[in-house]
């Protein structure tokens, strides 16, 4: 999944010279909690969260004075450099950026000039996709011996008896670096055939299990 | 406790039950779990029991077309109607989600799908009639079916149609509540925007189980906000955990919404023997499950209850058992207790290699012991807590 088919290309922005209170309107307005800042040319000069509004407008506590900060231009609190990224990376950079900066926020630059949009929401969205947890399925679990070929061979059985796959994750199992896990969502709600395929086969199932609730 | 007018409308009400052999012809094929031969079981047990006569009986119509557009497309039901005499191509059977493993191509599926939708509407024309209080379809429920696509076993969505048919015909507020272990998607989805169709499934969680949805968190759309509730159970959930989410959750919808009329849709899949699903109980809540409906249905519909059936896989153990529970309580206000009568037994026994139980209930001995018990009730117990928690904040 690339940045370009996750991001919103509406994005809502305003200029250095803009005034705090101008941001918390859109803010409030839009229900947003990012505002990319821009110059005359498109190009992204830095970015205001709702926190760094929040922490330049008074405290709730003293609305009728000092209203006086809000019309500070935004350029006074806004962050830069950005990090920004491009129409073409891939949904895993996006997270591991999320991951490593601690922020929620990204802009999308393409030939210097803001395109787009992605926050944290819309990252979470395009797991929700990846895991294939928003259509009809049933989840499947099989612990296989990591080794090339293990993944065809394994989804021929789904193939064979016309299951859909909506999904599939392969990650390590537990410490063993010699079994992987492979996931997989599937369309159907009577998965007993295949399951009795992959056992018959010599798989072992991590779910479903009998007894999966002695533990 | 003293005889209350609810009681004595509870003792007198009139009930009906629809049947037609025809409804057997809802059939993929010999190895396919879904078997209809449970209305036929449920029906001989019934009548062994002298529970069920011929007066009781109702025969269900057909659906026409125009019945099914109140929900389906006019494409997908030519498409049914092709596949029927073997004429749609695979390119688009995969479109509409026919000719896979769960709902198989077979010949007439769109008049055996379309009789099961008509058993809906009889039985909802035989309460608004007046008629009758009380009418069990057990043929129906087929609640896994969307505008446009077959799945999980079902082709035409019943309950969703004949919802829509109650909304343009009669204008009532209708409470769905779908106690079959996997979650009733294709009602809730169909009125997800409508704040006068109320919708309540009660299942095991998505986590692993077909379809996958059911949160909490879903809630409805637009003006149909707050009138969508879901529980999902944890696997392994056992009777006790069962009933105090569903009755809890059950008569604080009821009281929230006030309907006219309820729909349930009685799945017997929650049982420890079935082989789809997860869940844990016995036959404890199929004894419940109607009890509460009923009481339900007299407080605030004058009696109006539909009931109808669903998923239920282990066909000789458990389905019999829990759909005769329904109608024993739809009739008597009471479940059956002591033994099932000796003559089914006979002429069934013959035809299943797995031994038929001889009581109503199971033995305390056959339930699975499930370590992890406690905390699956408490985990149960937050999810009833977060699924109601804004109309008890209103209340």
């Amino acid at each position: 999944m690339i940045v370009e088919n996750m991001m919103k290309t509406d994005v809502i922005t305003l200029q250095p010279s803009a005034t705090i209170a101008e941001a918390l309107h859109l803010l409030q307005k839009h229900r947003i909690r990012h505002i990319p800042i821009v110059d005359d040319q498109g190009q992204v000069v830095g970015i205001v969260s709702d926190r760094d509004v929040r922490d330049a407008s008074p405290s709730i506590f003293d609305k009728d004075t000092n209203q006086v900060q809000l019309n500070h231009k935004i350029e006074s609190i806004m962050s830069h450099p950005v990090i920004t990224v491009h129409p073409l990376d891939f949904v895993e950079e996006i997270a591991k950026i999320f991951y490593d900066e601690a922020f929620a926020c990204v802009p999308v630059v393409k030939n210097n000039k803001l395109v787009g949009i992605i926050t944290e929401k819309d990252l979470l969205y395009t797991l929700i996709q990846l895991t294939g947890t928003h259509v009809q399925s049933s989840h499947i679990e099989v612990k296989v011996p990591d080794r090339p070929g293990i993944l065809p061979e394994v989804a021929a059985y789904f193939g064979k008896r016309k299951i859909n796959i909506v999904s599939v994750l392969i990650y390590p199992y537990d410490d063993d670096q010699h079994y992987k896990t492979l996931v997989f969502r599937v369309q159907t709600m009577n998965p007993l055939p295949v399951i009795a395929d992959l056992i018959n086969a010599g798989f072992e199932l991590i779910w479903p299990q009998e007894n999966q609730g002695i533990l | 406790m003293a005889a209350g007018k609810s009681g004595d409308t509870m003792m007198d009400c009139q009930s009906a039950f629809i049947y037609s052999e025809d409804l057997l012809q809802y059939q993929f094929h010999a190895e396919h779990p879904f078997d209809q031969i449970r209305v036929l079981l449920t029906k001989e047990l019934l009548e062994s029991m002298n529970l069920l006569n011929q007066t009781d009986i109702v025969k269900p119509r057909t659906a026409s077309e125009s019945d099914l557009l109140l929900f389906h497309d006019k494409e997908y039901i030519e498409a049914v109607k092709k596949a029927s005499s073997g004429k749609l191509t695979e390119f688009d059977s995969i479109e509409f989600g026919l000719g896979t493993e769960d709902t198989p191509i077979f010949p007439n599926m769109h008049d055996a799908a379309s009789l099961l939708v008509g058993g809906t509407l009889t039985a909802i024309d035989t309460v608004l009639e007046g008629k009758s209080n009380h009418v069990l379809h057990l043929g129906g429920g087929l609640h896994h079916g969307f505008k446009r696509k077959a799945a999980g076993f079902c082709i035409y969505n019943d309950a969703a149609v004949a919802i829509k048919y109650i909304r343009k015909h009669y204008n009532l507020r209708v409470l769905y509540v779908d106690t079959d272990a996997h979650h009733g998607d294709g009602v809730q989805w169909a009125f997800y925007d409508d704040p006068n169709v109320c919708t309540f499934s009660i299942h095991e969680t998505g986590r692993y189980l077909f379809p996958g949805t059911g949160n909490s968190n879903e809630r409805g759309i637009k003006d149909g906000h707050g009138y969508s509730f879901n529980i999902p159970l944890d696997a392994f959930t056992q009777d006790e955990s069962y009933l105090t989410v569903y009755e809890t959750a059950f008569n604080e919808i009821a009281n929230f919404f006030q309907p006219d009329i309820i729909v349930t849709q009685n799945g017997a899949d929650s049982h420890f023997y079935d082989p789809l699903t997860h869940l844990s109980a016995s036959m404890k809540i199929y004894e419940e499950i109607p009890r509460l409906a009923h009481k339900l249905a007299h407080t605030y519909c004058d009696g109006k209850w539909i009931a109808l059936g669903g998923g239920g896989y282990d066909i000789w153990r458990v389905v019999p058992r829990a759909w005769a529970q329904v109608w024993s309580v739809m009739k008597t206000n009471q479940p059956q207790i002591g033994s099932l009568s000796k003559k089914w037994l006979k002429k069934w026994q013959k035809e299943t290699n797995v031994t038929l139980p001889s009581t109503w209930h199971d033995h305390e001995e056959q339930f699975p012991v499930i370590p992890r018990k406690l905390d699956i009730n408490e985990k149960n117990d937050r999810t009833l807590q977060h699924t109601l928690k804004y109309i008890q904040n209103k209340s």
